[in-house]
C-alpha cells in the first residue's frame, strides 16, 4: 500500500537567497557537499525562529497539522545543523509547497486583491488609491 | 505599468468579464501612455487548463496587475510566484471604461 499523499504547504514569503556556502579553512573534500533545505523546512524555521510564532499558529500558517509542523521544523534544524558542524553549502530548493499571498479588501471601492510584493508595508488599494483596506478572507465570499 | 482587465467584448463600453480564464476578451491597459490593447482570448472555449494558458498570454505582456471578477483554484500560486497582482471587483455592472478612468 503506498502512503498517504503529503498535504500541501503554504509558503507565505519565499527565501529572498537560493542557498548559503560556507568559508574558511574547511577540507576540499567537503566544500562542494551540499545540504538540500526545503522550502517547506525554510519557511517552518522562519515563522518558528524569525516570526517567533509557536508551533500552532506555524502550522494554521502552513495549513499543516501542528504535529507535522513540528516535524517540517525539526527537520530542517537537524539540516542547518548538519551544514553547519561539517562545513556543507545549504542550497534551498523542492518540497510539497505553494506559494500564498493574503488577500485585502477596500472599503472605498469594494474591490478586493492581493498583495504579492511582501517588501511593500503600506497597503494601497490598487484603483482609488486609498488607505482605507483591511485584510479579507477570500475563501469567505465563494 | 501595465493592466490587464477582463472583457465581454471588444469595446471599452463592454463589462467586466467575472471569469478569469474564459474571458471573452483581455483589455492590456498601460498607466504610462494611456494605450489600450484588446486580445481576444483564444482559451474562451478550452475544457480545461484555460487559467494557466491564459495567465501565459497576459504574462507574455508584462502585466503587473489583473483585474477580473473571480480567479480560479490554479491561478493564484502561480500569480504568486509571477509576482502579479490579482484585483476581484465583485459589480458586474462595471465597464471597462470605468475601471481605466479609475486609475487616472
Amino acid at each position: 500500500m503506498s502512503p498517504r499523499p503529503l498535504r500541501l504547504r503554504k509558503i507565505s514569503n519565499p527565501p529572498v537567497i537560493s542557498g548559503l556556502k560556507p568559508y574558511g579553512t574547511v577540507k576540499n573534500s567537503v566544500k562542494t557537499e551540499t545540504v538540500f533545505l526545503h522550502l517547506e523546512e525554510y519557511e517552518a524555521l522562519r515563522l518558528c525562529d524569525h516570526e517567533m510564532l509557536n508551533h500552532t499558529q506555524a502550522a494554521s500558517m502552513m495549513a499543516v497539522s501542528r504535529p507535522t509542523l513540528t516535524r517540517i521544523y525539526s527537520r530542517a534544524r537537524r539540516k542547518i545543523a548538519e551544514a553547519l558542524v561539517i562545513g556543507k553549502q545549504i542550497i534551498i530548493e523542492g518540497g510539497k509547497i505553494y506559494f500564498d499571498s493574503e488577500w485585502y479588501s477596500c472599503e472605498i471601492c469594494g474591490c478586493y486583491f492581493n498583495n504579492p510584493d511582501k517588501q511593500v508595508k503600506k497597503i494601497l488599494c490598487p484603483l482609488c488609491k486609498s488607505q482605507n483596506t483591511i485584510s479579507a478572507d477570500i475563501d469567505n465570499l465563494k | 505599468m501595465k493592466v490587464a482587465i477582463t472583457s465581454k467584448g471588444n469595446s471599452l463600453d463592454d463589462k467586466l468579464d467575472e471569469r478569469f480564464g474564459r474571458c471573452s476578451y483581455f483589455v492590456v491597459y498601460d498607466t504610462e501612455t494611456k494605450g489600450t490593447e484588446f486580445i481576444p482570448n483564444p482559451n474562451k472555449d478550452a475544457r480545461e487548463g484555460a487559467g494557466p494558458a491564459s495567465v501565459q498570454l497576459v504574462a507574455s505582456r508584462d502585466v503587473q496587475k489583473i483585474i477580473s471578477g473571480e480567479f480560479g483554484m490554479k491561478i493564484k500560486s502561480i500569480l504568486d510566484s509571477l509576482k502579479i497582482q490579482m484585483v476581484v471587483i465583485k459589480d458586474p455592472e462595471k465597464t471597462v471604461n470605468e475601471i481605466i478612468r479609475m486609475f487616472n
